[in-house]
């Protein structure tokens, strides 16, 4: 096992992790992986979402400690494990995806932030300038130690946590989808901090779903699915091809059902949307849903998919552009409004947007109709509730003894179909469900797309926001693709001859329409 | 066998769990007056309990009103303020003759005009509850004081003097309005569709929006129900003492109904908690009053003891609750 790994690049092993499995009560979120990396080198990690790359990550920054029999060695002396502050001084960082600086301290506080240069406890001031600046010097950074955070763009904050991980001579540096809220600019910036990162010895372990930037920065890139490692590759093998079937690996036509069908030509428009837009992340969107079809839509994060579903929601108000529901214009100013008319929207944010987890699963069911059920003067009707739970939860097999048990209490698959249940209540002719199978099991995944595909055969227009490509290409019937607040095109299954990822993902990042970036 | 095993002690734990939460202070409550029983040798007699309940009702009255608004997270330090204006304004209203018995109705309608001002505030212009009910903390007591000129107003032939001082067959008025309010704010947080969307505005208040619930009314209602009870509670003190003073009724009276609203265990971020608990927070802080004095504590130390007793009493409850959701 090893020796197919150091057979690549030069460089000593800097970091080996051996054996790592995690369970978190019946889940297995990492199953026996081991990881090799040198110094000096670009490695990255991919896989689907889910399979295991952030778990991974949190063993070896001390955030999780993993089950027994697994070891973490640096610099081939095995280290402590699920201690973050003994990670940190064995050389460990990691750069978070959402950043974790004080915008309202300065550039040289957040550098030493826990680790002040101080004399009797007064920081001090001309000792943190006079250690800042070097680290921001090697990194090529120009901007001032004094200037505050706040002020920088999200580009800079990064370089700045990069900052502060050398304060600490770091000499692994974890990356996690660094790029997704960078600008075209701030990337070729970072990427040319990776590379004298690298000219440095720093070995830097990058997370990122965008093949450019795999092909562009890594020495070896090492594939994780469904929770195990499956192989790694050298940079002289490889291709898209190979990392593609090595991160989805399985026959995905039985795992997705489709069998609702769209009789061609007899396509009845539901949902029309034209000109969308809020001037900000938004901007002129227009299309159409049809009764009884899935439509995609894709995008990398921050494409503005989900923006544009809580703008026709009426969750966000929009500036521009227009609903129309079978050829009704809508005046939508609230999720009230939406709902009302016939719009239902799943939030990609189960548990901060969607449910209520402190109170039960009928509560939670019935919380959007228990208005209509009521009877005069406002009084609850717990028989209808009750009636409308328990149908729901045998409808979407929901596990759980009891509706009277908190919502708080289920796997999260069991709680998205909780919420799916509630927007099913509202009799909804449209459903715009957002990431529907983040955070779930694959069993409970499976369940879902049944549900969406019975949803589709009842002829409700449906509309499925996913990062995940297998997903969409195997639910979808169509799909749209948005690349920075626009529609960028649509790619159509025909007869035959399914939707090709390549399509979907030469949408999304534009490799066609935008010259390809320079080589660092 | 195993998983048998951690599944039963799992709902055993979850039984227990409920049961204390809704047992809440009951214990402290009970330990406390049989203490003050067994010290002073007569605080269990019907007169002292008469007297405890009279204590108890005004605060329960607005302990009643800062649940709806603490169960959506929010809070209400105007009740105090509220409540003096209101008071001022029923004596005020009562030296009318004929019309005397109007100085209720019109105590309560100051209070629910300024519950609906700070409602509307904080509804719809979006300002933080705290900072707005301080706002209205201080100008109400300055409306207070004009009201009568910054004296003292007497009535001493109040038409509704027995609200503050008669009984209904044996059990004092007080109480029973207090007892009223208490039953009435839990069939309006248990039994209907408002109740159901004070909960979820307080356990979370995107997710509430993006259900259709119309969050803005569900808090405009909460503060506006806070106001009327505290107007209520004004018509009660008015009617026990046939005057108000606008500088010194109904000073840090906002406090006391945030202790038993806490003490009754309703969460201080919103969404879970009960009007059952409030209840019996604020007959805790009834009995510490009472028993104190009997057991013959000076004025200061009651000050020191009520405090630490809130403390301790509540970090006891957290500890438990939290040792219990831990599985």
């Amino acid at each position: 096992m090893m020796q197919q790994q150091e057979a690549g690049a030069a460089g000593a092993p800097v970091l080996e992790m051996r054996n790592i499995s995690k369970t978190f009560g019946s889940t297995r979120a990492l199953s026996n992986v081991s990881l090799t990396v040198k110094a000096g080198e670009v490695h990255a990690l991919m896989g689907e979402n889910g399979a295991g790359k952030s778990t991974l990550m949190k063993v070896l920054s001390g955030a999780y400690r993993p089950d027994a029999g697994g070891q973490v060695l640096i610099d081939g002396r095995p280290a402590v494990m699920g201690d973050p502050i003994k990670a940190r001084e064995n050389g460990i960082a990691v750069i978070y995806q959402e950043l974790s600086l004080a915008p309202n301290l300065t550039v040289g506080q957040n550098m030493f932030l826990g680790t002040e240069p101080s004399r009797f406890g007064i920081v001090d001031r001309s000792g943190t300038r006079k250690r800042a600046e070097p680290i921001l010097k090697r990194l090529g950074l120009t901007f001032d130690v004094d200037q505050r955070v706040g002020a920088l763009s999200l580009g800079e904050r990064q370089m700045v946590e990069i900052a502060r991980a050398l304060t600490t001579n770091a000499r692994i540096i974890v990356m996690d989808e660094p790029t997704t809220s960078l600008t075209t600019r701030e990337t070729d910036r970072l990427f040319a901090v990776i590379a004298s990162l690298k000219s440095q010895g720093i070995a830097v372990i990058y997370i990122s779903h965008r093949m450019e930037e795999i092909y562009q920065l890594a020495d070896r890139v090492s594939v994780l699915r469904d929770s195990a490692y499956v192989g790694t590759l050298d940079r002289a093998e490889l291709s898209a091809s190979k990392l593609v079937s090595m991160m989805v690996g399985r026959d995905l036509s039985s795992f997705y059902k489709k069998q609702h069908s769209l009789a061609d030509g007899t396509r009845t428009t539901v949902l029309s949307v034209r000109d969308m837009g809020d001037d900000r992340r938004v901007h002129g969107c227009s299309f159409d849903a049809h009764a009884g079809e899935v439509l995609g839509i894709a995008g990398l994060v921050g494409s503005g998919r989900t923006e544009l579903a809580r703008l026709i929601f009426g969750a966000d108000l929009k500036t521009t552009g227009s609903v129309l529901l079978q050829g009704r214009q809508l005046a939508i100013r609230s999720p009230r409004d939406a709902m009302d008319a016939g719009i239902a929207y799943l939030t990609e944010d189960r548990k901060g947007l969607g449910l209520f987890l402190d109170m039960s699963i009928s509560e939670n069911i019935n919380v959007a109709v228990i208005g209509e059920d009521a009877r005069s003067g406002g009084v609850l009707d717990f028989a209808k509730a009750r009636k409308r739970s328990d149908k729901a939860v045998a409808n979407l097999s929901i596990r759980t003894k009891s509706t009277s048990v908190n919502v708080g209490a289920l796997s999260g698959g069991n709680q998205q179909k909780a919420l799916i249940a509630r927007l099913l209540e509202t009799t909804p002719k449209v459903i715009i469900l957002d990431e529907p199978t983040r955070g779930v099991d694959v069993g409970a995944k499976s369940e879902i797309y049944r549900i969406i595909d019975e949803l589709a055969r009842a002829g409700i227009a449906i509309v499925v926001i996913s990062s995940d490509l297998p997903e969409i290409i195997g639910i979808a019937d169509r799909v749209l693709v948005m690349r920075e607040g626009h529609i960028a095109g649509e790619v159509e299954a025909s007869a035959g001859a399914p939707i090709a990822q390549e399509a979907i993902m030469t949408l999304s990042t534009g490799a066609v329409t935008e010259p390809v970036q320079q080589e660092v | 066998m195993a998983t048998t095993q951690t599944d039963n002690t799992a709902t055993d734990r979850a039984r227990l769990r409920s049961t204390i939460t809704a047992l809440g202070m009951l214990p402290v409550l009970v330990i406390l007056a049989l203490g003050f029983h067994f010290l002073s040798g007569r605080f269990l007699s019907v007169n002292n309990l008469s007297i405890v309940m009279q204590q108890a009702s005004i605060n329960t009255v607005l302990a009643a009103g800062m649940t709806f608004v603490i169960l959506t997270g929010g809070i209400d330090l105007s009740v105090g303020s509220i409540l003096a204006a209101a008071a001022m304004v029923g004596v005020i209203v009562s030296l009318y003759p004929d019309i005397g018995m109007l100085g209720v109705p019109a105590a309560i309608g100051v209070g629910l005009l300024c519950g609906l001002a700070n409602g509307v505030v904080i509804a719809f212009l979006k300002l933080p509850p705290f900072i707005v009910t301080l706002g209205s903390l201080t100008a109400m007591r300055g409306i207070a004081r004009l009201l009568g000129h910054d004296t003292t107003v007497f009535n001493p032939d109040l038409p509704f003097d027995f609200l503050g001082n008669g009984t209904l067959f044996g059990i004092p008025w007080l109480a029973i309005i207090a007892l009223v309010t208490i039953f009435v704010s839990w069939f309006i947080l248990k039994r209907t569709v408002l109740g159901t969307w004070i909960y979820a505005v307080g356990g979370n208040i995107e997710a509430a929006r993006l259900t259709g619930i119309k969050v803005p009314f569900v808090l405009l209602f909460v503060y506006a129900m806070s106001g009327l009870l505290s107007g209520l509670g004004g018509a009660m003190s008015a009617a026990r003492l046939y005057a108000a003073n606008g500088l010194q009724l109904g000073q840090a009276y906002e406090l006391d109904a945030i202790a038993a609203v806490i003490l009754g265990g309703t969460s201080f971020v919103g969404g879970v908690g009960s009007i059952w608990g409030t209840l019996i927070g604020a007959l805790i802080i009834a009995v510490l009053s009472n028993g104190l004095i009997l057991v013959g504590v000076s004025d200061i130390w009651q000050y020191i003891i009520k405090g630490l007793v809130i403390i301790v009493a509540v970090g006891l409850d957290r500890y438990r609750l939290k040792g219990l959701s831990r599985t």
